[in-house]
């Protein structure tokens, strides 16, 4: 089955299976991206992986995007999952606005979301709900901000030892 | 026997030992920090903490151009950079549309299969090393360095190299470092096997590493283990395989499995694979395609010194890459390739502009230490130090 194929195949089937809560997709590059309702993710993940015929049992990874221009849904994650047996790679997002960041957490699917999860959790700030230790993983504890979000610069602003009066940085 | 049952306390009255082990710990190779929960020497619980060396890679991506990130791809898993290198290159080729000429791509298979090889060296000595088999660190480290030294002919560096281009190559194999290759390509089977035969069967190796730090298939899928740490555990999943990057559909190899999981699996698979890699070198030797080293797309590939002092075009083009001033088409891209440690993704989302607007790296190391716990909960605290170095947790990439 290629991209396109495989993309159709999956529309029909969540589209039968969760109606209106699967919202759409399209392909970029080799991936068929499928995007849906964020409250329904962990259903979606459940019926991708238990589903014999679908059977995407591995989760490749995960990420957050933070798109503050994209108004309305400011934050999205992405979930890669890989069907080893018959090579089929697929991204799922859900898309989300910024003052709502609570996502449902998908490590009872799969152990290896804990720290993927805790990752994006302090990169931009998702709350992971059911998550059984949401805590920052890279960063130190004290931080006060999610770096990876658009409105923080590369350097902390608050330094003030660094003069651009002369050269620019 | 019996007459010292007193002596053991009830579960109720127990006193746990809290044993930290690292962030600097000698035998950890690496910042690594983990605390143990201690019953005597058997290891109850145990909480790792990651991120000493967190520098922030995803950020600092957002703010350079495509050619300026390699330097850091350098650093996520600094035994086998090479391949880290041309895995971002590939990624940003897809993002372009660019097709890589067959001796560029054959370059770059023997480039990373030294690289696998330098990887495997580091991983399977260390294992030696922790296991009092201190020979192998000493005599088989050697061949790390005879692959560095072809790097070094190659591109100019040693271990954060930097190799190759977006496009290809930055140049081709010199006369001396296909020599030192071909030296190398003689010299390499014999330490292998002097190295095999030295650990492979030693009874104290044996009884020391199997059944250490176990993990059944199953578990280690959930948990996403890629490489060779989850072939060990008896699955067959390989991307130079699964997804062909590099033309690695021309050569003729297997992907050798374990059956239990442990540190003998995890050693004996890696110490397979050199083998594997070795006789892809050699294919890539005699089927050595002729022509370019490099695609035809000057707006991406940095140009050679000389033509950017003597030509037009050439001092063009350099100050718009440089500059980071090409037109990247707008997209989402991810691409894989099998590094030393297992699937290492690149996401990237281009929004055209001269920087990714997202990068995100799939570091395998990062995904599968979380089962660390579990493997060496309920074993002997020795028996942690083999199974973290079995497992080839690179500190950096850990924490990126």
């Amino acid at each position: 089955m290629n991209t396109t194929e495989l993309f159709d195949h999956l529309s029909e089937k969540l589209k039968s299976q969760f109606g209106d809560d699967f919202i759409g997709g399209e392909i970029q590059y080799d991936f068929p991206v499928l995007i849906v309702e964020k409250k329904r993710i962990i259903d979606v993940l459940q019926f991708l992986k238990t589903t014999p015929e679908l059977n995407f049992n591995f989760l490749t990874t995960l990420c957050g995007i933070h798109m503050p221009e994209n108004k309305g849904s400011e934050l999205a994650v992405m979930y890669q999952l890989h069907n080893m047996v018959e090579n089929w790679r697929i991204r799922v997002k859900i898309f989300m606005e910024d003052g709502d960041t609570k996502v449902p957490s998908v490590t009872s699917i799969w152990p290896a979301a804990n720290w993927m999860e805790r990752q994006e959790y302090d990169f931009f700030g998702f709350k992971f709900v059911g998550h059984p230790d949401l805590r920052r993983i890279l960063n130190m504890d004290e931080m006060n901000y999610f770096p990876m979000r658009k409105e923080y610069p590369l350097e902390d602003g608050s330094r003030d030892d660094k003069n651009d009066k002369m050269f620019g940085r | 026997m019996s007459t010292h049952n007193h002596l053991i306390k009830p579960e109720a009255e127990k006193e746990y030992n809290i044993l930290n082990l690292g962030p600097t710990h000698p035998a950890t190779h690496g910042i690594f920090q983990n605390i143990l929960k201690m019953d005597g020497e058997i290891i109850m619980h145990a909480e790792p903490t990651v991120g000493y060396i967190h520098r922030a890679f995803e950020k600092i991506a957002e703010y350079r151009p495509y050619n300026q990130i390699t330097p850091l791809t350098d650093r996520l898993n600094y035994c086998s950079s090479p391949i880290n290198n041309m895995g971002w290159h590939m990624t940003v080729e897809k993002l372009i549309g660019c097709e890589v000429p067959k001796r560029a791509d054959y370059l770059r298979v023997i480039i990373m299969e030294l690289s696998r090889i330098a990887d495997h060296v580091i991983c399977t000595t260390i294992i030696g090393q922790d296991t009092g088999a201190t020979t192998g660190f000493l005599y088989f480290f050697q061949m790390r360095e005879k692959i560095y030294e072809i790097f070094e002919e190659v591109c100019g560096a040693r271990l954060t190299t930097n190799i190759g281009r977006v496009g290809g190559m930055e140049r081709d194999f010199s006369e001396v470092a296909w020599a030192k290759l071909k030296i190398f390509m003689v010299e390499f089977p014999k330490f292998l096997k002097e190295f095999q035969s030295l650990i492979e069967r030693n009874r104290i190796f044996m009884d020391r590493t199997i059944d250490c730090g176990p993990i059944t298939g199953e578990r280690a899928l959930a948990y996403g283990f890629t490489g060779p740490n989850l072939r060990a555990a008896g699955i067959d999943y390989d991307v130079r395989v699964a997804n062909p990057f590099s033309s690695y559909q021309d050569f003729d190899f297997s992907i050798p499995i374990g059956s239990n999981g442990d540190t003998y699996d995890r050693f004996m698979v890696r110490i397979q694979e050199m083998w594997e890699s070795v006789s892809i070198i050699k294919q890539a030797l005699d089927k050595m395609p002729t022509g370019e080293f490099h695609a035809d797309v000057p707006e991406f590939y940095l140009p050679n010194k000389e033509d950017v002092y003597s030509k037009m075009e050439a001092l063009i083009y350099h100050f718009k890459i440089v500059m980071g001033e090409m037109d990247v088409p707008k997209g989402e891209v991810y691409h894989s390739v099998e590094g030393g440690n297992g699937e290492l993704g690149f996401y990237l989302i281009s929004d055209g502009n001269r920087s990714p607007f997202r990068l995100h790296f799939r570091r395998p190391c990062f995904i599968y230490y979380q089962a660390y716990p579990e493997m060496i909960t309920g074993g002997l605290l020795s028996d942690a130090i083999l199974t973290m170095s079995s497992m080839n947790v690179i500190a950096g990439e850990l924490d990126a």
